[in-house]
């Protein structure tokens, strides 16, 4: 792998500059910058409807910016094809989501090996790999249930195994505790922020609960699609 | 709450007697404790001593209640650092939070950038117990919870002010 990236030799894992998007005429993000180094929490909070969410899909390649750029160990998202973004989305990057987006045709250890699945692993290994993580996640007794048959905490548990089997070097979680009481949201911040520390993955993790911020290294402040560093006032990348 | 730099503070606006920053105080951040004249002259003699203020005139007869005091260079550029320093997180805060708020705002201080250092202290401070509580064990826990709980007040009260800082700057004028 490379550490270097066009926007310098700084060692970051991912660095977007200057990002802008539209939705018709509202500038969801308006000179957004943003960075984190490989194993770093960053926590990005601010008001509701400021551009979090549009970040979090911009960084992830999931949504493309109208403006600015986003470079992942060395890679312009932007330069990618189709095929080496998503592929760089199964590979390298995990999700977690507020409501946890499993299929709800498979069970909770077929949705937790589809992450493997997807990048070519056979069933057999891919969810014996399943199953550690979700033991790990304390989960591994639902194994055979449809997402719909299990509670919501235990669900999004399901949901940070499947983030986090194919071993992401950056995790993307958008309000993962938004739809849980406040034990079952300490509970998944800790097996999350555990489980990627050990593993040494990087998360973004978007929360309006400072309780939750608090499992961060570091705050980013989005306000009216700009983000800053909350500690330094500084812009999240030059 | 710190009395002398809230007192010191209340001076910027012009020199004052001792009875009547009483009376300002009371007003606005005695509520339900008003200061003692004892006080008001111990804290005042404190501050003449460390030259943060200065005898401006003494009315006719000889209490100390008479004595009008002026703060100097030096007390301004104290009640500055005071503002911009964030306070030690803990439970109760409130009052010195919102006399500094209110001071900053009758001095034309940044009064959001003091809500804003002074949030990211608070969140210094969780993340240090939320690190604490994954490392401990249920005692721990139990004792960085109830802290966590009372900062995350803390914390949700600054975000609340700083979103009303302009109707409080149009009160407080
Ligand atoms: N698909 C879309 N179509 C049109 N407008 C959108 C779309 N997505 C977001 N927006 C607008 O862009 C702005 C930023 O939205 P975004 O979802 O990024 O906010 P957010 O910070 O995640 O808010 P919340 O905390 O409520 O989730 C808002 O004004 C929103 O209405
Ligand atoms: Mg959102």
């Amino acid at each position: 792998m490379s550490g270097t990236t066009a926007a310098g030799n700084t060692g970051a894992l991912l660095t977007a500059t200057r990002l802008r998007k539209y939705f018709g005429s509202t500038a969801a993000l308006n000179g957004a910058g943003f960075t984190i180094d490989s194993g770093e929490v960053v926590a990005v909070m601010g008001p509701s409807g400021s551009g979090k969410s549009t970040l979090l899909h911009c960084l992830a390649g999931i949504l493309e910016p109208d403006g600015g750029t986003v470079h992942y160990d060395g890679r312009e998202l932007s330069a990618l094809s189709d095929a080496e973004r998503s592929r760089l989305r199964r590979g390298d990057f995990g999700f977690v989501f507020q409501f946890g987006q499993l299929v709800p045709e498979l069970t909770c250890v077929e949705n937790v090996a589809l992450s493997l699945r997807l990048t070519g692993v056979g069933r057999g290994k891919a969810e014996s790999s399943a199953m550690e993580w979700m033991a790990r996640l304390e989960v591994d007794d639902v194994r055979d249930k449809r997402p719909g048959q299990v509670s919501g905490g235990q669900r999004q548990r399901v949901a940070v195994a499947r983030a986090l089997v194919a071993g992401p070097r950056l995790v993307f979680a958008d309000e993962p505790t938004g739809a849980l009481d406040s034990l079952n949201g300490e509970r998944v911040m800790e097996l999350l922020t555990g489980a990627a520390r050990d593993t040494g993955a990087a998360v973004v993790l978007v929360t309006h609960d400072v309780r939750v911020a608090a499992y961060s290294d570091r705050e980013v402040v989005v306000r009216d699609g700009q983000a800053l560093d909350a500690a330094t006032g500084i812009g999240g990348a030059p | 709450m710190s009395i002398g730099n809230t007192l010191l503070g209340l001076l910027e606006s012009g020199p004052r007697h001792g009875y009547d920053l009483k009376r300002l105080f009371d007003e606005r951040f005695g509520h339900d404790r008003p200061l003692h004249y004892g006080q008001v002259y111990s804290t005042m003699s404190r501050l003449l001593r460390n030259g943060l203020v200065e005898v401006d005139g003494v009315e006719a007869g000889s209490g100390p209640e008479r004595k009008r005091y002026a703060i100097t260079d030096a007390g301004i550029t104290d009640v500055g650092r005071w503002l911009a320093t964030p306070e030690k997180p803990e439970p109760y805060l409130q009052n010195t939070l919102y006399a500094k708020v209110v001071l900053a705002l009758l001095t034309g201080r940044d009064a959001a950038g003091l809500l804003d250092v002074q949030r990211n202290e608070h969140l210094r401070l969780m993340r240090e117990l939320t690190r604490r509580k994954t490392e401990g064990d249920l005692a721990d826990r139990l004792v960085c919870d109830h802290a966590l709980f009372h900062l995350e007040a803390d914390i949700r009260w600054l975000e609340l002010a700083t979103d009303r800082l302009d109707r409080l700057a149009g009160e407080v004028a």
